[in-house]
């Protein structure tokens, strides 16, 4: 048995492949990614990414139905975006076998909000697993589509960002040999939800609920432990660890099935131990229905709501007189802010849209980083795909106050998510919001993914490549303008004009993301700039790049300088921004050094 | 293995600096040496010029990928200031391991925040040992200013009682072939005399 170091998302990858499941669909969103990216690359699978959550699931939907035992991948988030289907694929089952694995992000190292997803569980009466470290995620996704073929439902896998992004060691099992089982085999009384079906299937449901519950009271991965019998601690999930971490001999009841709970062995365990504190993360999930049981158990009233926990969290809540470590430097120490990279394209385009002085509503990807100081580029951001439907709402409501001052921007990847049914509606409709699409020829946040704007797949394959004017046109807008953002001048007279006009416009704001390679950009000499000319105005630092930095003390004659602008050459790429910027022409570049 | 305790290696700094690559091969290095191993890290943002930490944490068995408040026994920063930031996750008695290199933060960079004075100074009047390291310029002496995380690592080994060879055989199999000799130099120059 080969023992290899991974992370929680290559180890799930692996449990689907040696469950012998070929097939899975996918939106990146972190903390999932890795998982599909790592599965696309075992020998004779087939992956894709899909435009959104929701069409991945009902790709794995439909082939489910068609016998095969099938994956869709996403963050918390993304589940609501695929929450619609998710909820009738309740009832109507599946053929083959259907797992979907929502990645949580409790602390929101990475995301808008952290809803817990086990409550979709409860909501949608679909069974759910929750592994606590990579091992275990290895293991539980095969159990995953195990129980999805035994009891003919869609199952859930929970991951949160640590167990997704935490590294340790996992034993590696020979792969399963795949079975082909598709078939075209028709049950429309099963899978037509018209009413008098889904009325039949319904009460299907509630039987599976019980078989299942039942499951649950003898499911190997819900494990009681006795240690010591004074102190019985509920949890399940990486909050297992550290508990176990800080308090290693109090019992445990540590369930690897969050969905049903198995409302026996709760008991049981509840009699063999004398104080129970419920440990989890976010919501009193388990809390709440453990208490409906007639338990008493301490949870919330001593554990955080908000925010993931670690070992130390724990040991506080629980022993509330300890003190909290303290760090000995009592100073405030300068923040280090993300930040859009040196010569991203997104740079040029708020420094540009900022002299429009517009409201903005943002979306979600890189150019979310735009909201910061200096640049302050954003001024509302909800979830993927809203900055279009929110700027036309805004544009409606406000009538004339809000003509030529009401924005939308929004990424490629994104627009192609969730973008085009509202930007549908605006044409529908008709407000005069300007919709910029800031067209980065890839998914940059999460990584350089796929989409369908970019002629090529998951697996690598060239394929349709969208073409973002002609889908716009087709959409019903007719004011499209396309701009390079480099030049910052004609950017600006664009949006100035765009945001004149009467109706819906769009720009479409087109230069790849600087850290993709098909891009292929020639290297580009760095700025210089030369110290003669720089009056120290500090108008290129407003542009927040990390390769300009402020050198105090550098004065010069006859000027009230109190220092120059400096240039890292080690990042600079060479875009030429700040020497756009530059009233005094003090910067230069594209040009070689002379040796 | 009579200790039965789980230790904790914080690996702290900037993006880009190659913090999760030294820190996955110390995992290896931990894990061929016959310990359980766990280790946390913060993606996403990491190649955008944030913070970067990560946690690495052996002993016989490990249940948490991070370590509580205050239970650190080794910080290992990869940059100047970044140290600072993480000595609440550190007991008084740990060691710490600096990399003299300074990042400005932005607003540093912008004249609106000061960079820390004597980082060193205050570290040593807190902490019993504090080993400070150059590695940009010794990675250079080895050839690649990108080495300096496997400099920094060969500081690590000097306080850890794990044989040299383990080190040595998981930083061959880290990095192509023609890297390996650079790196090895690394790693050598940066244990201390």
């Amino acid at each position: 048995m080969k023992k290899v170091l991974m992370s929680g998302n290559e180890a799930i990858a692996r449990g689907v492949y040696e469950a012998g499941v070929r097939f899975a669909a996918a939106y990146p969103g972190t903390p999932s990614t890795e998982i599909m990216e790592q599965f696309a690359r075992y020998d004779g699978v087939y992956a894709e990414w899909a435009p959104n959550e929701k069409v991945a699931v009902e790709v794995a939907i439909g082939a489910a139905l068609g016998g095969a035992r099938a994956l869709a991948v996403m963050k918390h988030v993304g589940v609501n975006v695929a929450a619609d289907p998710i909820f009738t694929v309740s009832y109507t089952g599946i053929a083959g076998a259907l797992v979907i694995i929502s990645a949580d992000d409790p602390s929101m190292h990475s995301s808008q909000n952290e809803q817990d997803n086990r409550n979709y569980a409860k909501f949608a009466k679909i069974p759910m697993l929750e592994p606590a470290d990579p091992q275990e995620a290895k293991e539980y996704v095969k159990l995953a589509f195990a129980l999805s073929e035994q009891f003919d439902t869609p199952v859930f896998l929970r991951s949160t960002t640590r167990v997704s992004h935490s590294k340790s060691v996992v034993v590696l099992n020979e792969p399963q040999i795949p079975e082909n089982k598709t078939t075209l085999a028709h049950n429309a009384e099963k899978y037509v939800m018209v009413p008098i079906n889904a009325r039949t299937r319904r009460v299907e449901v509630e039987k599976r609920q019980k078989a299942l519950l039942s499951f649950a009271e003898t499911f190997p991965e819900n494990k009681i432990e006795i240690n010591n019998p004074e102190v019985g601690i509920i949890t399940a999930g990486m909050p297992y660890n550290y508990a176990k971490d800080v308090f290693p001999d109090f019992s445990y009841l540590k369930l690897g099935m969050v969905y049903p709970l198995p409302e026996k062995m709760i008991r049981k365990f509840a009699s063999q131990v004398k104080k129970i504190y419920v440990v989890e993360e976010l919501d009193p999930y388990l809390e709440e229905q453990i208490k409906a049981l007639g338990i008493q158990v301490t949870g919330k009233d001593i554990f955080p709501y908000t925010n993931e926990f670690d070992p130390g969290i724990i040991k506080n809540a629980i022993h509330s007189n300890l003190h909290n470590a303290v760090s000995p430097y009592k100073e405030s120490l300068a923040h280090r802010p993300p930040n859009l990279c040196p010569g991203c394209p997104h740079r040029a385009l708020f420094f540009a849209l900022k002299k429009s002085k517009a409201y903005v509503h943002g979306d979600i990807g890189c150019y979310t980083l735009s909201y910061l100081k200096p640049l302050e580029g954003l001024h509302s951001c909800i979830c993927m795909g809203a900055s279009i439907g929110m700027a036309h709402g805004m544009s409606k409501a406000l009538k004339e106050k809000g003509k030529g001052k009401i924005v939308g921007v929004i990424g490629d990847s994104t627009f192609l998510h969730s973008g085009i049914t509202s930007l549908l509606n605006m044409a529908y409709n008709q407000s005069d919001a300007l919709i910029i699409i800031l067209d980065n020829s890839t998914t940059a946040m999460t990584g350089m993914q796929e989409h369908p704007g970019t002629g090529y797949t998951l697996m690598g394959k060239e394929t349709k490549k969208v073409n973002l004017t002609v889908l716009v046109s087709a959409l019903g807008i007719e004011n499209i303008r396309v701009i390079n953002p480099y030049n910052i001048e004609e950017t600006q007279i664009a949006i100035k004009e765009e945001l004149a006009r009467s109706g819906p416009s769009v720009i479409i704001s087109q230069s790849p993301c600087i850290l993709f390679k098909r891009a292929n950009r020639k290297p580009v000499p760095p700025a210089e700039i030369d110290l003669d000319k720089c009056e120290g105005c500090k108008v290129c630092l407003t542009l927040n790049c990390p390769s300009i930095s402020w050198k105090e003390g550098i004065t010069k004659e006859n000027s009230k300088r109190k220092g120059v602008a400096f240039v890292d050459e080690t990042y600079c790429v060479g875009c030429g921004l700040c020497a756009q910027v530059c009233k005094f022409d003090a910067i230069s570049y594209g040009k070689r050094k002379h040796q | 293995m009579i200790d039965s305790k789980v230790h904790s290696i914080l690996f702290v700094g900037v993006g880009g600096q190659g913090i999760i690559r030294a820190s996955d091969i110390t995992c290896e290095v931990m894990m061929e040496a016959g310990f359980d191993v766990k280790k946390s890290e913060v993606h996403g943002m990491a190649q955008r010029g944030g913070c970067v930490n990560s946690d690495v944490r052996y002993g016989p068995k490990v249940y948490s990928p991070l370590a509580a408040a205050g239970s650190g026994e080794i910080l290992i920063s990869f940059e100047k200031m970044e140290a600072l930031r993480y000595l609440k996750f550190i007991s008084k008695d740990a060691s710490i391991i600096l990399n003299t290199e300074e990042i400005y933060p932005p607003a540093v960079n912008m004249g609106a925040a000061q960079y820390p004075d004597d980082v060193i100074g205050f570290l040593e009047n807190h902490y019993e040992k504090v080993i400070a390291v150059d590695a940009v310029s010794i990675a250079q002496k080895a050839g690649n200013v990108k080495a300096a995380n496997v400099v920094l690592l060969g500081t690590l080994s000097s306080l850890m009682d794990i044989q040299h060879s383990i080190w040595e055989s998981v930083i061959r199999k880290s990095f192509p072939q023609k890297l390996v000799k650079l790196n090895l130099e690394a790693f050598q120059m940066g244990i201390p005399a």
